[in-house]
């Protein structure tokens, strides 16, 4: 119990103190919004053949390639955030304090898994007078699969963080691992256009399960097994890589 | 080329004290504490940062921990908040185990590091409102607590601005705010005053003073002299990961017999380098004087420590001059806390 109430504590206060610095926010709502415009009329043409005709449909395939891209990279960003907090003696301020190790990193990643969600529902709103159509129940699923998304990369990022403890470094991973990762989880183009080899090594690739869950849930294929496939994926490499970012997070603050 | 001035013999650590019986006054006792740092890469080397360091600190008391940058002070405090593991050594603080049960040790202490540790973008009241409720504190008991330290730090005239706006000290009475939002009845101070102007220093040296005059026991780290000196009712001198001297700064200077005198050898046209000639020079001529009983060169003056001073001043320019070197000063002093620690180490503070 304690766990959970340091981590909702850990969680608003972040939160709040996130919320009160306006450049976080307006880039928040630029990035996507961008891409939104600029990308998708790209993706009517290209896929314009392959059950693609309006561009209510193009948004229902470039939508969730966009909440996986943006929960994914944006994720990883996160260890910035830590270092830095680590780096202004923040963390050994908390540490001193007999608040759970285990809140203490889970509320700072939630405060992040809350700021991508709010950006995903900027582009869902954004995309709505382009056309896209979701079932309500569909896109609640949509952002808890989508939150898990979130939570996987801020724990990968994390755990690097720990590890290498230098923002240069660090800034070099996520970049290599960022790149190919997003790309293998069909985020721009769906993998369905990918060659044989493209597809089977993204089938290793926890990412693209969630991609394709998503994108079913936005053509209203809730009962496809995609959905269910990708959620199950999801859960356990997040619960994977949660135990390990707060085991080197113990470890390495005790 | 220098003699260093021989100190009373006696066991300047105090471990063995605090071994010897369980003692109530004692609110730390720590004893053997050691702590290497092992940096990744082959090659990389081990740094050992405290070598094993004891002391006891009494209810009630400001001791301080003086030595010079990287002597292992704040490594020792890291250990002592709880944020280091020791590699080696025990210590109990308020009688509890720190390596057992470093959770119940959090309970009674606060540290307040050298760097702030509080977000720009936040405010006093809801940094200080957070940190009682990482304290376990209710919602209303902490607002309680946060409005309480706002009106005993003096910080309500900006407590709902942001942090980055405030000026160092006022950042530094956040500081000691949230370290003893709970009530400790040991607080950690590192290098509280470092990088503090003036009025500031002062303000927080009040600060400190109040703290232990409401009950609790402070331990400091510091490199500044006048600090432990004024300070502190008793310092620990440590220089490179050994504590080398322990006692009230009076007693240590107290070792120290007689007093200084300072021998400034700089010329006039060579700006302050040191002639190594000169000065060798005169310590050879000074050395063998019977009122010396110690000599130490330290940048361009040399340092001599004499039963008396107006007795030997004279005889220290006779001597000089026979010897034909024109010193540009002499001065005399009462021993300082720089004394005692070059004494013990063979370099000043400063080094």
């Amino acid at each position: 119990m304690k766990v959970l109430r340091d981590t909702w504590l850990i969680f608003t206060f972040e939160t709040r103190i996130m919320a009160r610095n306006p450049t976080v926010v307006a880039l928040t709502l630029a990035q996507p919004i961008t891409f939104l415009v600029l990308f998708a009329p790209f993706l009517k043409v290209a896929m314009a053949g392959r059950g693609v005709e309006s561009y209510g449909d193009a948004y229902a395939v470039y939508v969730p390639g966009l909440f996986v891209a943006m929960g994914l990279l944006g994720g990883l960003y996160a260890g910035y955030g830590l270092l830095s907090a680590l780096r202004a003696g923040i963390i050994d301020r908390c540490r001193v304090t007999p608040v759970s190790r285990t809140g203490l990193l889970l509320g700072r990643a939630l405060m992040h898994v809350a700021l991508l969600e709010f950006q995903a529902t900027v582009i869902t709103v954004a995309a709505l007078p382009f056309g896209l159509r979701v079932n309500p129940l569909d896109l609640v699923v949509s952002y808890a699969l989508l939150s898990l998304v979130i939570l996987l990369s801020i724990s990968i990022s994390y755990a690097i963080a720990l590890l290498v403890r230098n923002e240069n470094s660090l800034g070099v991973l996520i970049n290599t691992v960022g790149q190919p990762v997003s790309l293998l989880a069909g985020v721009l183009i769906p993998l369905t256009l990918a060659p044989l080899w493209v597809q089977n090594v993204a089938l290793w690739n926890p990412f693209a399960w969630a991609t394709d869950a998503l994108r079913a849930l936005f053509t209203g294929h809730f009962t496809a097994p995609a959905v269910w496939q990708g959620g199950v994926v999801m859960l356990a490499a997040c619960g994977l890589a949660v135990g390990w970012s707060i085991r080197l997070f113990n470890r390495e603050v005790s | 080329m220098s003699t260093r001035p021989t100190l009373s013999a006696r066991d300047p650590v105090a471990p063995d004290r605090a071994a010897a019986g369980e003692r109530r006054d004692l609110v730390i006792e720590a004893s053997g504490l050691r702590k290497t740092y092992r940096k990744r890469g082959r090659k990389a080397e081990a740094v050992e940062a405290v070598r094993g360091v004891g002391f006891a600190v009494r209810a009630g008391e400001i001791f301080g921990f003086l030595g010079p940058n990287g002597a292992g002070k704040s490594t020792t405090l890291r250990m002592l908040a709880t944020l280091v593991r020791p590699d080696g050594g025990s210590a109990r603080i308020g009688g509890v185990d720190l390596v057992r049960s470093p959770a119940r040790v959090r309970d009674v202490i606060g540290y307040v590091a050298q760097s702030s540790g509080t977000y720009d973008d936040a405010s006093a009241r809801q940094e200080l409102v957070a940190q009682a409720r990482m304290h376990g504190r209710g919602k209303a008991e902490a607002e309680r607590l946060a409005a309480a330290a706002i009106t005993t730090f003096d910080l309500a005239e900006f407590a709902d601005r942001r942090v980055r706006t405030y000026s160092g000290g006022q950042r530094r009475r956040l500081d000691f705010a949230l370290g003893v939002i709970h009530r400790p009845s040991v607080m950690f101070l590192d290098e509280p005053t470092a990088g503090l102007d003036p009025p500031s220093r002062a303000r927080m040296w009040r600060e400190v003073r109040r703290l232990r005059d409401n009950g609790m026991t402070i331990f400091l780290t510091t490199h500044y002299l006048d600090e432990a000196d004024s300070l502190c009712d008793r310092v620990s001198i440590i220089d490179r990961g050994l504590i080398v001297a322990e006692g009230t700064p009076s007693d240590l200077k107290r070792e120290i017999s007689g007093d200084v005198v300072t021998v400034g050898l700089a010329a006039a046209d060579e700006a302050g380098r040191p002639d190594a000639e000169k000065l060798r020079r005169a310590a050879a001529a000074l050395t063998p004087l019977h009122h010396v009983r110690g000599v130490e060169a330290v940048d361009t003056t040399l340092r001599l420590y004499v039963d008396g001073a107006a007795t030997a001043v004279p005889l220290i320019m006779a001597a000089l001059l026979r010897a034909g070197v024109e010193p540009s000063a002499i001065e005399s002093r009462r021993p300082s806390l720089d004394d005692v620690f070059l004494a013990k180490t063979g370099r000043t503070l400063d080094d």
